[in-house]
């Protein structure tokens, strides 16, 4: 006889993972599966991205682009997550993951073309083959599609994972909840990471949730969490490193949660100076993850003024092919709002094209 | 071979695509072990194992997201919602993500996912079981909307939303789930699905209706023709895109056109069809087009939901008024 189990006891508690502090000090040894050159792969990643985030933000100043969202003082996330990913694994992005785009090869002039009002921006023509899904503005979505593919890879026996990113207001939603929640009950092959810069446009995470941490809601769902210094692209990439091999064996879902602080406007359509105290946001760039690795190279003697100077003129170049691709794409068809709806379009439609084409055509 | 109902045409059709592509994934809430609350899904657990039939959690906003990176990833999920009253959460899903993905991804990336649900009132089932509103999916592009109202077409239709290349909603007419019986030949045959069924031929007048009201419908036709009136009976089928161009046919030939639907009159899809009758066969009309459809009213509880729904004898007087008409 199944007797009925009518009592419970649980303790949970939440870790927090650094190896490199603010002033570029070790706070831990390095992980075994850490060296110097990974080290210097990761920084490069971090200031093209941070250049090419200034870049957008003049190109959307000067009129030449849309709304964009800078990720400026976060490219630890996206860089740790984007050097963790295997390339058979799958990314389902939010919207400030330029860091994790560019270490998986996603052309970043599509995602100038993206912001710049143009869906060829998640077709990625170069790469057709990409799994990876588009940016996700509706938040919290991207948490089941992530969950979707990842039964896929479960149902199929594939060694991949599935990864999602979101910020800590995301986490807010029934859908990252709902996605959380799945995975744990069906053990799936997922990567949760919370981008927790603190800020959700306005609205501070004081006034988000009671939780202490963002790690403590994966509790809620029964899997795996732990929250690292975001701001430390060690740790991230150690957290990420850790629970792909963890998810890709078959043995679950993970949440991270990458604490950091948004050293910037939401979007180029937002003046956070109307809301941010500046004390603390000036603050907050003393912790900045760029600054805190090229202390630690260099007191590693593994990078200098001079290798700096090099890369910083590579960096140039490639921002400026980038920028010229950009610019220089030629304009989409018209008919294309069409002509990608269905597989065929229906014919009740067909007379519609035909009327847009009449018109502009 | 047995004669089955359209609930049991929805089973079948399960079972048929089920065995010939495994990459069929039927899931939702209480759909395996319960074999579904109307039990549509009844023996596909015992059948295909417990990777392909899925109970969920609850949560509907959940299965449509899921079923989006199913689909992405080359699966073909079915997602149950197990009363349309309950698919709202997962709207977001559906208008936001399913329905755009090929496009926004410029076809890098699609969605051939069908999401399921019964809907419609008359079976006296509690409040927020009982409404209408395929309207709402109807105008979203990219999405295809389906409600069969036979066990054949059921079975038919049903086959082609699983086997077609976007997301398709295939709503289930409840009402009339076990309503009649028929030999549906269990042959993987699929229906199109952009295509109207002219399920009754005639010369007066065109009726278009879809789902549970071809009953009252087919029953105001009989009557209707005992009094000489020739009925022509067009089963919608596919409310996106819908085949005007049988629709057009058959109101030039008639004269006229009176569209049944069992969903609110405002913005209902019998508004469309309106509208483009008129847009291209306005001089084909002896009289004014014309709606009998439920009220702009919430969907009453079931005690007076027979006040609301559109009767045969509603549909009978008014072709009766549209004959007085030249």
């Amino acid at each position: 006889m199944t007797k009925p189990r009518l009592t419970t006891t649980a303790g949970f508690s939440i870790q927090h993972l650094q190896f490199l502090g603010p002033q570029g000090e070790l706070t831990q040894a390095l992980p075994e599966t850490m060296n110097h050159e990974t080290l210097i792969k990761l920084y490069e990643a971090m200031v093209l991205t941070r250049l090419f985030d200034t870049k957008a933000i003049n190109l959307q100043r000067t009129g030449q682009l849309g709304t964009y969202p800078s990720c400026h003082g976060q490219e630890a996330i996206g860089a740790g997550v984007g050097l963790a990913m295997q390339a058979t694994d799958v990314f389902f992005p939010y919207y400030r993951d330029h860091a994790t785009f560019l270490l998986r090869g996603t052309p970043m002039s599509d995602i100038l073309s993206y912001w710049g009002g143009d869906e060829r921006g998640s077709a990625n023509v170069e790469n057709p083959a990409s799994e990876d899904f588009p940016i996700c503005v509706p938040i919290a979505d991207q948490c089941l599609h992530a969950t979707g593919a990842a039964f896929a890879f479960q149902y199929r026996n594939e060694k991949r994972a599935a990864v999602t990113t979101i910020g800590e207001g995301g986490t807010s939603q029934g859908d990252f909840y709902e996605a959380i929640n799945l995975a744990g009950a069906w053990k799936l092959p997922v990567v949760f990471v919370v981008n927790n810069n603190q800020w959700a446009i306005s609205t501070p995470i004081s006034e988000q949730t009671a939780c202490k941490t963002i790690a403590q809601k994966a509790i809620g769902a029964g899997i795996d969490s732990v929250q690292v210094d975001g701001n430390d692209v060690i740790a991230v990439h150690h957290a990420m490193q850790h629970a792909l091999e963890k998810a890709r064996s078959g043995k679950g879902p993970t949440l991270i949660e990458a604490l950091t602080y948004r050293i910037c406007d939401h979007t180029t359509a937002d003046d956070a100076r109307r809301y941010i105290p500046q004390d603390e946001y000036q603050a907050a760039f003393e912790f900045e993850p760029l600054k805190r690795l090229r202390v630690y190279l260099e007191k590693n003697n593994v990078w200098s003024d001079e290798k700096e100077k090099t890369m910083m003129a590579q960096h140039a170049k490639t921002l400026d092919e980038i920028v010229t691709k950009f610019l220089q794409r030629p304009k989409a068809e018209i008919t294309d709002m069409f002509d990608y709806l269905y597989e065929k379009l229906p014919q009740q439609f067909q007379f519609q094209r035909n009327e847009l084409v009449n018109e502009h055509g | 071979m047995a004669n089955i109902t359209l609930v049991e045409a929805v089973n079948q059709a399960l079972m048929y695509e089920m065995t010939h592509d495994e990459n069929v994934v039927v899931f939702g809430e209480d759909v395996a072990k319960n074999g579904g609350v109307f039990r549509t899904t009844v023996g596909l657990l015992e059948k295909f194992g417990p990777k392909r039939v899925l109970d969920t959690p609850l949560a509907e906003s959940m299965i449509a997201g899921m079923a989006i990176g199913m689909a992405a990833q080359g699966l073909k999920p079915i997602a149950e919602f197990q009363f349309m009253g309950f698919i709202y959460p997962a709207v977001d899903h559906i208008l936001n993500q399913a329905s755009r993905l090929r496009n926004r991804t410029r076809g890098r990336l699609s969605c051939p996912a069908v999401f399921r649900a019964p809907y419609g009132g008359g079976i006296h089932a509690p409040e927020h079981h009982s409404e209408s509103t395929e309207t709402l999916f109807a105008h979203i592009p990219g999405l295809r909307v389906v409600i069969p109202s036979s066990p054949a077409r059921a079975y038919g239709l049903l086959l082609a939303a699983i086997r077609n290349p976007d997301p398709v909603l295939f709503l289930e007419p409840k009402r009339i789930y076990r309503w009649v019986k028929q030999e549906v030949p269990d042959d993987g045959i699929a229906l199109p699905l952009d295509k109207c069924f002219v399920l009754r031929e005639g010369s007066d007048i065109t009726l278009i209706t879809w789902g549970a009201m071809i009953k009252e419908t087919l029953e105001a036709a009989e009557a209707l023709e005992q009094q000489g009136v020739s009925c022509e009976i067009i089963d919608v089928a596919t409310l996106k895109p819908i085949d005007f161009e049988t629709i057009l046919q058959s109101v030039e030939k008639t004269g006229r056109c009176l569209i049944i639907h069992e969903a609110a009159r405002h913005c209902g899809v019998g508004a469309e069809i309106a509208a483009t009758v008129a847009e291209h066969g306005i001089f084909f009309l002896r009289a004014p087009i014309k709606r009998v459809t439920g009220y702009d009213t919430v969907m009453p509880y079931y005690k007076m939901e027979k006040y609301y729904l559109p009767s045969s004898a509603k549909i009978i007087s008014t072709a009766q008024q549209l004959m007085e008409f030249a």
